[in-house]
């Protein structure tokens, strides 16, 4: 097909803190050194901030970098954090408070803000905007352009209207080529384009697997009586534990009576009968939760992975015409359980590499290793070095002694004990088969604290045209019935945040998978956790999925 | 013949809202707002007679806060050609809107004001008809099916199980049903385009307008939760409990 072009100096993929940040130092640059550079970012969401979420407890050390007035430009960082306090849930209903003493260092959050990482987002696009950066919410990249040369030149954004039958329809309008110089991926965790480009050029053949974790949010508005602005609350343990999995849950007081509360499940658990939906909905019920939550209202529900396997599993950020930054690479520091600070200055990094080799007269289209040169003299690198260890002794040890192993390291060695710990583990190669697995009872929501999953799909304000070729791609149609459903009792009905995957019956009487792709959240959890990696998770119309408001 | 087409940003069909703590309003801090969707039908149906040859220029007007502005760059995306925002943060209501419009009118002289049937906000209805009769304009609300004749426009109307079809003098008032047409996506070099199409600005005051709203809202509040179904043991049980239970036997 034959399609409308538009050239930029410079295009990015996903308008999150790492996707604008790179705008935001391209332009910034290009005005000091009197430079003509165009730049674009390209957004799946509705607009900026409607896929965002996050915690979360942000460190404003990008930002005082990229933005250092943003004070008086009102960024909304308003809430600073005052208390902070870690947990381990030993039982359903008891908790050990870990004296602050041996809290290992990077788990504190002194400085530090707790806002809405979507609103982060707004107001970092109103500065890009001022810069001149042409920002396209609705229009996700579907596509890389490589051409002969093995460079890449661009991307296709996702042709509309095409009915679920594949036939266009009155409103078709296809795809544009986005082609620029430099192309910057910045789609956060698992990016789908990002994992073409992995697997295209090789680029994590010298790193360990990388790991992820999904999150699971929700924001409530809560009694005054019972709110703490600026209380930051950490831990781990039930309910995850009963299962042999691992996570850490967070629960956050911002202003205006609102907590953001939330679950991360590692997705390396290994008993299919897990929901990391109903760990989510028992673990609010613990006393320590509780007691904020109750007589509260909940207003938002949302989920996303995060990308967590740290510094070895870094892969290698450059090839031909593009550089992969923020999540998408993988920069989140996991000892701080903080992604948003080191996807800023990955992204800063990267239009730094970039600006200078356009000034210097590159057309375009090389291999920008001076990137891995300034990423390595950064503290972007000395931040995720020294936390290395952190996910792998976790993953190895578990939390009691793989925490205490952080808490030695971090707080006595500074992160610079001389060993590393490999994590070479697949997550998605964990699931035990169902018979060697025990179910497990999960409590009926009581639709005060906990809720059935439709009605929080619900408050995610998520939709997609319904008419369009369905966006969760199956390698083998059968796969989810003859290995799955057979093996693993179909663990994708269980690990789904929105309920997308339901086993029907159908009239015959067979067994069959039902993908609801209307409810997707876009959290790539099916993507990264299908047993046989069956599942893969493209792009779909421009504008549909989650409307988060402030997560 | 020129058009003029009032379109309203409003919280995205999408969203799901909710009253704020106080019950005086509705909560849509920091949610995503969007053009109503009866408006972008309005716009659509503008553009494909601009593109038929039979209107000259497509006007679309909204008015509000600043961000209406965004609307309008999404309806000259669309392919409109140039933009009227009247700038106000008082809360417009209906009679106000058409007052508003009426002084465009006057201004501007279209053929045809094609408005959305009703806003997805506050589901008024009202603004259409108000503006048809501030102007002693012919109105085809609900309008399914419009076709420009010479002097007149014929507007076929969605009514209770069926159709009605309407002749109407121009100049006159349009507002917009579901099923008129689909509109059309926006491709990205023509937002880029719609950068640099005019858009003018004014204060209600410049259009000598007032604009005090005269409805005053008492209160906002969800709609009932609905209580979880029983499973009832037999007949017996269930007659027992309409009976006595909902009383409605
Ligand atoms: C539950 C949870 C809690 C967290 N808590 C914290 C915390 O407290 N502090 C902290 O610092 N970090 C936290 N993080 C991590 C932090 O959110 C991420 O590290 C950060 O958002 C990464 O930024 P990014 O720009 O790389 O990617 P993202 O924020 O994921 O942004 C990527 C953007 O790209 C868009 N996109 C993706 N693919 C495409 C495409 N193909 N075309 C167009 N657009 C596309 C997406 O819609 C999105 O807007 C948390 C994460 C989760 C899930
Ligand atoms: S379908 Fe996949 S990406 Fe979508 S919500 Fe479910 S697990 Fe997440």
């Amino acid at each position: 097909m034959q399609r409308e072009k538009m050239e930029y100096d410079v295009v990015i993929v996903g308008a999150g803190p790492a996707g604008l940040s790179t705008a935001i130092r391209l332009r910034q640059l290009a005005i000091e050194n009197d430079l003509e550079l165009t730049v674009c970012v390209l957004e799946k969401g509705s607009e900026v901030g409607a896929h965002i979420l996050s915690g979360a407890v942000f460190e404003p050390r990008a930002l005082n970098e990229l933005i250092p007035d943003w004070k008086d430009k009102q960024a909304p960082l308003k809430t600073a954090v005052s208390e902070d306090e870690v947990y381990f849930l030993t039982s359903p209903d008891k908790a050990y408070k870990v004296p602050n003493l041996f809290v290992p260092k990077p788990m504190h959050n002194k400085d530090n803000y707790i806002v809405s990482l979507g609103n982060v987002c707004r107001w970092l696009a109103e500065r890009a905007e001022e810069l001149e950066v042409d920002i396209f919410p609705g229009f996700p990249a579907a596509d890389v352009i490589i051409d002969e040369a093995n460079v890449v030149r661009g991307v296709i954004t996702n042709d509309m209207g095409i009915a679920a039958d594949g036939k266009q329809k009155d409103n078709f309008e296809p795809g544009m080529e986005l082609i620029g110089k430099y192309t910057i991926f910045a789609e956060g965790c698992r990016g789908h384009l990002g994992k073409r480009l992995t697997e295209h050029f090789k680029l994590d053949d010298n790193s360990d697997p990388q790991h992820y974790g999904l999150g699971i949010k929700e924001l409530w508005e809560i009694p005054e009586a019972q709110h703490k602005p600026g209380l930051v609350i950490h831990g781990a343990g039930w309910p995850l534990n009963e299962s042999g999995s691992t996570g850490g849950f967070f629960l956050y007081h911002l202003e205006n009576n609102q907590v953001s509360v939330g679950l991360i499940t590692d997705l390396n658990y290994s008993n299919p009968y897990v929901s990391p939906y109903l760990e989510f909905q028992r673990f609010k019920h613990h006393p320590q939760i509780k007691q904020y939550l109750k007589g509260g209202r909940r207003i938002s529900y949302g989920a996303r992975a995060i990308t967590k396997g740290g510094y070895f599993s870094l892969p290698k950020m450059v090839m031909p015409g593009a550089i992969m930054v923020g999540c998408d690479a993988g920069t989140l520091n996991f000892a701080k359980i903080k992604g948003s600070h080191t996807a800023m200055k990955s992204g800063m990094l990267a239009a730094e590499t970039v600006v200078e080799a356009l000034s210097n007269g590159d057309e375009g289209g090389q291999t920008l290793t001076n990137y891995v040169e300034r990423f390595n003299a950064s503290w972007l690198h000395e931040e995720l070095q020294s936390s290395r260890n952190f996910g792998p002794a976790i993953h190895k040890w578990g939390p009691y002694i793989g925490g205490a192993y952080n808490y030695i390291e971090q707080n006595w060695f500074a992160g610079k004990l001389p060993f590393d710990l490999h994590d070479n583990s697949k997550d998605h190669q964990q699931l035990k088969n169902k018979q060697q697995a025990n179910k497990i009872d999960y409590p009926l929501a009581d639709n005060s604290i906990s809720f059935d999953l439709l009605s929080s799909v619900y408050l995610s304000s998520t939709n997609h045209e319904e008419d369009q070729r369905c966006h969760l791609k199956l390698s083998n149609a059968d796969t989810p019935v003859t290995i799955n459903l057979k093996d693993y009792d179909a663990p994708e009905q269980r690990y789904c945040p929105a309920g997308v995957y339901e086993i029907v019956t159908s009239e015959k009487g067979e067994e069959q998978m039902q993908i609801n792709a209307q409810n997707c959240l876009h959290c790539k959890t099916c993507d990264i956790k299908d047993p046989t990696q069956n599942i893969t998770w493209i792009s779909p119309e421009g504008g549909g999925g989650p409307n988060y408001p402030n997560m | 013949m020129k058009i003029l087409v009032p379109i309203k940003r409003v919280v995205d069909y999408n969203v799901r809202v909710r009253p704020t703590t106080d019950h005086t309003a509705v909560e849509i801090s920091n949610a995503k707002m969007s053009m109503n969707p009866f408006d972008e039908i309005a716009v659509e149906e503008a553009i494909r007679l601009k593109e038929a040859g039979i209107a000259s220029e497509v006007v679309v007007a909204s008015f509000g806060v600043k961000q209406c502005q965004e609307t309008i760059r999404t309806a000259l995306a669309m392919g409109a050609d140039r933009g009227i925002h009247v700038e106000t943060d008082v809360e417009l209501q209906p009679l106000s809107v058409a007052k508003l419009l009426k002084a465009i009118v006057d201004k501007e002289n279209p053929g045809l004001v094609i408005l959305g049937k009703q806003a997805i906000d506050d589901d008024a209805n009202q603004t259409g008809q108000m503006l048809a009769s501030l102007l002693n304009w012919g109105q085809g609300t609900f309008a399914c099916g419009i076709k420009v004749e010479s002097e007149t426009v014929v507007v076929t109307r969605e009514i209770d199980g069926g159709t009605q079809t309407l002749s109407l003098k121009l100049p006159a008032v349009i507002t917009t049903d579901l099923r008129l047409n689909e509109p059309r996506y926006a491709k990205l070099p023509d937002i880029m385009k719609a950068k640099k199409k005019p858009l003018e600005s004014f204060n209600p005051e410049d259009l000598s307008v007032d604009i005090t709203p005269r409805l005053k809202l008492l209160e906002v509040t969800e709609p009932p939760k609905r209580e979880g179904g029983v499973i009832v043991d037999d007949v017996a049980a269930l007659l027992d409990k309409l009976r006595n239970e909902a009383k409605v036997i």
